[in-house]
């Protein structure tokens, strides 16, 4: 290779290598080491403060929740797009997509008009004695809202290379619809499922805007983790804070290597 | 299925639009021109299209550095473009309001400033151009630039004329995706920007403000705006994604 050439490709590496620095690793890095100032006892202190567990555990039933229905969902939902065929089609894509292009804040504001007081279903709810704004139906759905697409969209692309042909072959076999999905295309798409339900939840772990909106951010009640870290920070407790967002970030590293796992698994 | 869809987006969203009008158009017209309003959707939009320009340049040179280039430690900062999507975003502006923010080690201090707003959309928009461009500069047959290189062509005159036509339906959709996020980001913006009206106040916080201060028609016009920007930008990647696959069938 020429000098020259070499010298680019110096300069393209370091540039990239400079603005990750700058835009992720150094703020995580200073975050880190600003989270253990007053000792690792502190930490210790504050994440098992009971406001905190309960944020945690509350972040965790929402999660427990909308993974497993935005799985389902998302498998059906692929399934639908590349095995059927039907007008309207598009239309399923386009708004299965949707929650990808709205604002968080938007998706809270639009369970509030219909779920909430005074929304189109509000009253009837209230009725029958459910209560999903301002409680845990409620942030359970913002949370189902925004990581609604993730598995479809993984699904829908390895669904369309492995063709038809072996789940064909399976039905001439005599295989009943159901067989052949269990049997032949589940253990074909697992990579992408799985890779999907890792995104998934990631997304719903880290949840902020539309849980912001819908929670009603009662303290001890329906306060996620993400809300508990805002809230420890407004309130000038910022080792609360730091510490709450050390959780999240560790249980954001447990999805990254996942994700790095499930890529190594498609390969 | 449909129900499912239909219960957790679409009467949600056909929600928002009914209470934006409700009170006819006026009022629609009025809330979403309001001087507070217009500011946080010029903000929102100018800060987006910086980010965007930035990603389309940045994202594309790290797939570039990712793919053709050789370094110990690719694989670890291959892995670390996610980090973004994993993640939480009170996280991302937490962490990076610990580093440009007023008690900043570097001396650098951008929290409660409109730079401050491009950096935390900078953060998370960081994987969307990077993940759209690798898998295709992975799959460019390099025999067209070798034969370009032997005939004398520029390692410039290259990238431009051969690799980049082929990186563009990438590079497009991956800045869309990028600019419906930065348009609606909230969580990774809150902490940094300070939410000052007419200043750093980006159109998502705008919509908070009034929910909480009870304005629902204002909130919903407003969030109208940013949901037909965010449906033609779907559209948009629709038909770039089709246009990329046009001599695949």
């Amino acid at each position: 290779m020429t000098d020259n050439g070499r010298l680019t490709r110096w300069a393209l590496r370091y540039t990239a290598l400079l603005y990750l620095t700058c835009l992720l690793l150094l703020p995580i890095g200073v975050a880190l080491v600003k989270t253990f100032d007053e000792g690792i006892g502190e930490v210790i202190d504050q994440i098992t403060e009971p406001d905190a567990i309960h944020a945690f555990k509350m972040t965790l039933l929402t999660v427990a929740i909308a993974v497993p229905l935005n799985t389902v969902f998302g498998i059906a939902c692929a399934h639908l797009m590349v095995r059927s065929n039907f007008k309207g089609k598009w239309l399923i894509g386009a708004f299965v997509d949707m929650p990808f292009a709205v604002s968080p804040v938007v998706i809270g504001l639009a369970l509030i008009l219909v779920y909430g007081t005074g929304g189109w279903f509000g009253a009837d709810l209230a009725e029958v004695g459910i209560q999903v704004i301002f409680s845990t139906p409620g942030i359970v759905m913002a949370v189902i809202f925004v990581s609604l697409p993730f598995v479809a969209r993984e699904v829908i692309p390895v669904l369309q290379e492995i063709g038809e042909d072996a789940e064909a072959a399976a039905e001439t076999l005599g295989a009943t619809g159901w067989q052949t999905f269990r049997k032949i295309t589940l253990p074909a798409i697992r990579w992408g499922v799985s890779y999907g339900i890792v995104l998934t939840t990631a997304r719903a772990l880290g949840e902020f805007g539309a849980v912001t909106v819908v929670s009603g951010n009662i303290t001890g009640e329906t306060q996620t983790l993400p809300l508990y870290v805002s809230q420890q920070f407004d309130q000038f407790n910022s080792v609360g804070a730091y510490s709450a967002s050390l959780v999240l970030a560790i249980l954001a590293l447990g999805t990254l290597l996942a994700m790095n796992l499930m890529r190594r698994g498609e390969d | 299925m449909v129900t499912y869809l239909g219960l957790i987006v679409l009467i949600p969203l056909a929600a928002i639009v009914t209470k934006a009008f409700s009170d006819g158009w006026g009022t629609f017209w009025e809330s979403v021109t309001s001087p507070q309003a217009v500011a946080a959707l010029e903000l929102t939009v100018t800060c987006s299209l910086i980010v965007v320009a930035i990603n389309a340049v940045m994202g594309t040179l790290i797939a570039w550095v990712l793919v053709r280039d050789d370094f110990p430690g690719k694989a670890i900062v291959n892995s670390v473009i996610d980090l973004p999507f994993a993640l939480p975003t009170i996280v991302a502006s937490l962490t990076l309001l610990t580093l440009y923010g007023n008690d900043s080690p570097l001396g650098i201090h951008a929290s409660y400033t409109r730079v401050a707003v491009v950096i935390a959309l900078l953060f998370v928009t960081l994987p969307f151009v990077v993940r759209a461009v690798q898998p295709l500069l992975l799959s460019l047959d390099r025999d067209m630039e070798s034969a370009a290189e032997s005939l004398g062509a520029s390692r410039g005159r290259i990238f431009w004329r051969i690799v980049f036509p082929n990186l563009v339906p990438g590079i497009a959709a991956g800045v869309a995706l990028a600019f419906a996020r930065a348009l609606g980001e909230f969580g990774a913006v809150i902490l940094i920007s300070g939410n000052v009206p007419f200043k750093t106040e980006v159109a998502s916080v705008f919509i908070r403000g009034k929910i909480e201060s009870d304005n629902v028609i204002a909130a919903s016009s407003v969030s109208v705006v940013l949901l037909v920007v965010s449906l033609v930008l779907l559209a948009f990647v629709n038909a770039v994604q089709k246009w990329g696959l046009r001599y695949d069938r």
